[in-house]
């Protein structure tokens, strides 16, 4: 991987209502174009750590360093000009009356101007392939589609970095597969770095490293294939495994041996109906 | 149903008045308040009726639809005629029941007020008719502008208004949601005496006042991630433009409005 894009350093966090820290003392590393998965289930401050990125939150001790640029609270609108996010509520977090106004929302702010914008606007909404929408109203449009305009919202921005904060925890199936697919295509043809917090493995496991968190602490540190090893411990964490690394891990119990862990079911589709050949 | 009622209004057509710049629409209804009130006989009315439906036929909006939207408000206008005609007590007598007599001046006040009553309403439905929500919101935040300078906040009740109208079906939406959450559990909304009725929108109202809360917050910090910080430096993404048109229907109006004074009696 290449160098850190976004480097933290020593950061803890609480919140003034509770007792323990959701953050602490957590020091890692965020390299360029990279996918990075934060897992961990509910509490384990790995939404806190988002907002913290992004200056919606400050620390109370470390620092936090995003593209060169440390964090502070006259260096937010910068940072918020390279890091791009995405939240988990499809609904709340649509400003425009139309697909178009929404994804201009962002580069009003920013004050680009207006011929800039109108190119900027279908261009972000090419990339999400929601170009034919351009005049939708969001009460008409499905949660996976909402979605796919908030990430061209961030993209019209070009930012360095997209964070999505439990992005596609809200969405049906068919809807989640349309978002992760969109970012799978926006981390190899844009070579955006995508930061996904979530507490969903199976999309955790399209990343190129994923950190689990626990009590405000990162937990372990490693390549899905690392992480799926942890098996029950991940269990216990809270963290339920996907389908086809529990039928993977069945299979060698029973004798059958298989390579590796397979992340994902045409992997493990794949293994099996090749395996009669192999013997 | 409900979401028609609000929103649903606009009629999308290629037209002279859906071409308009909002701004102008905006101060001809504006004008159009105004110089109603130079009407005072059967000339001066005529005038405006015809301006009126002119105007109308210039919107290519099917009469239904305009009637429709005067349905509504056609009570108040019987109410108001009906009440010139029982209370004004001028003029020759035009007809006697003996308990109750018709005056001329009853009859024409009667006519001529709910006829103008009749007219705003046209004109103002026009206007809603022929312009998106959003589009009347950019143009009032424009027309607005220069009170900026006494500190008044346009762009931020702009912004509270473009808000609220992208809203209004979400929490439609949710309102039915809501509804149908507590039908299952046994609240009627639609049957038994008036008093259970209402006592029942407060299991409706507080779900949607909470959510709407939760909303709130998080539209705030989404709009924050998204580099909002106030009015000041952002540009517009929709522009409004002004053409010839746009200028010849305000002199149009001007010239009706000579027209009036000098046909007013």
């Amino acid at each position: 991987m290449n160098s850190p894009l976004v480097v933290l350093n020593d950061v803890s966090f609480q919140y003034e209502s509770q007792e323990t820290p959701a953050l602490n003392h957590i020091s890692m590393e965020v390299y360029e174009g990279e996918w990075l998965a934060i897992v961990g289930h509910n509490g384990s401050g790995k939404s806190t750590l988002a907002r913290l990125l992004n200056g919606l939150q400050f620390p109370k001790e470390g620092t936090i360093n995003v593209a060169g640029i440390t964090l502070s609270e006259d260096s937010i609108w910068e940072i918020r000009k390279q890091i791009g996010m995405v939240f988990q509520n499809p609904d709340n977090q649509f400003v425009g009356t139309t697909v178009q106004d929404d994804v201009a929302f962002g580069l009003e702010n920013n004050g680009v101007s207006v011929e800039i914008m109108s190119d900027r606007v279908v261009d972000a909404l090419k990339k999400v392939n929601m170009d034919s929408f351009l005049d939708q109203e969001p009460h008409h449009l499905s949660g996976g589609q909402k979605q796919r305009v908030a990430i061209a919202g961030v993209l019209a921005l070009r930012p360095s970095i997209i964070i999505l904060d439990e992005a596609t925890s809200m969405l049906d199936p068919r809807g989640r597969g349309e978002v992760i697919e969109t970012i799978m295509n926006l981390q190899k043809e844009e070579k955006i770095t995508v930061i996904s917090i979530t507490h969903d493995l199976e999309e955790a496991s399209k990343a190129n490293r994923i950190i689990v968190m626990n009590q405000g602490e990162i937990y372990r540190e490693g390549t899905p294939e690392e992480i799926f090893e942890m098996d029950e411990e991940l269990v216990k964490l809270g963290l339920d495994i996907p389908f086809s690394v529990k039928i993977s891990k069945k299979l060698r119990e029973k004798g059958i041996s298989l390579d590796r862990h397979y992340l994902t079911e045409e992997e493990l589709v794949a293994e099996l109906w090749t395996s009669h050949s192999k013997m | 149903m409900m979401e028609k009622m609000i929103i649903g209004r606009y009629v999308p057509a290629d037209s002279i008045l859906h071409r308009m710049d909002p701004r102008s629409k905006l101060i001809i209804v504006f004008l159009f308040v105004c110089v109603i009130f130079l009407a005072n006989n059967i000339w001066t009315y005529g005038i405006l009726v015809l301006y009126t439906f002119l105007m109308a036929s210039f919107s290519k909006i099917q009469a239904r639809f305009l009637i429709g939207g005067l349905k509504p408000v056609l009570w108040l206008v019987l109410f108001t005629f009906f009440l010139h005609l029982f209370l004004t007590k001028e003029g020759a007598i035009i007809l006697d029941l003996g308990w109750f007599k018709v005056y001329e001046e009853g009859l024409r006040q009667g006519i001529f007020i709910s006829l103008r009553f009749f007219l705003l309403i046209l004109i103002t439905s026009l206007l809603t008719l022929t312009t998106t929500p959003i589009e009347i919101t950019d143009g009032l935040e424009r027309l607005l502008g220069p009170l900026k300078k006494v500190k008044f906040p346009v762009h931020e009740l702009a912004l509270m208004m473009s808000i609220a109208l992208r809203f209004i079906p979400t929490l439609m939406q949710e309102t039915d949601k809501i509804i149908k959450a507590q039908t299952a559990r046994g609240v009627e909304y639609t049957s038994g005496p008036i008093k259970d009725r209402l006592k029942a929108v407060v299991p409706l109202l507080i779900p949607l006042f909470i959510s709407s809360f939760k909303r709130a917050e998080e539209l705030a910090v989404a709009m924050e991630a998204r580099g909002y910080k106030g009015g000041e430096g952002r540009t517009k993404y929709r522009q409004l433009s002004w053409a010839v048109a746009d200028t010849l229907m305000i002199v149009g109006l001007l010239f009706v409005t000579i027209l009036l004074l000098v046909f007013r009696g």
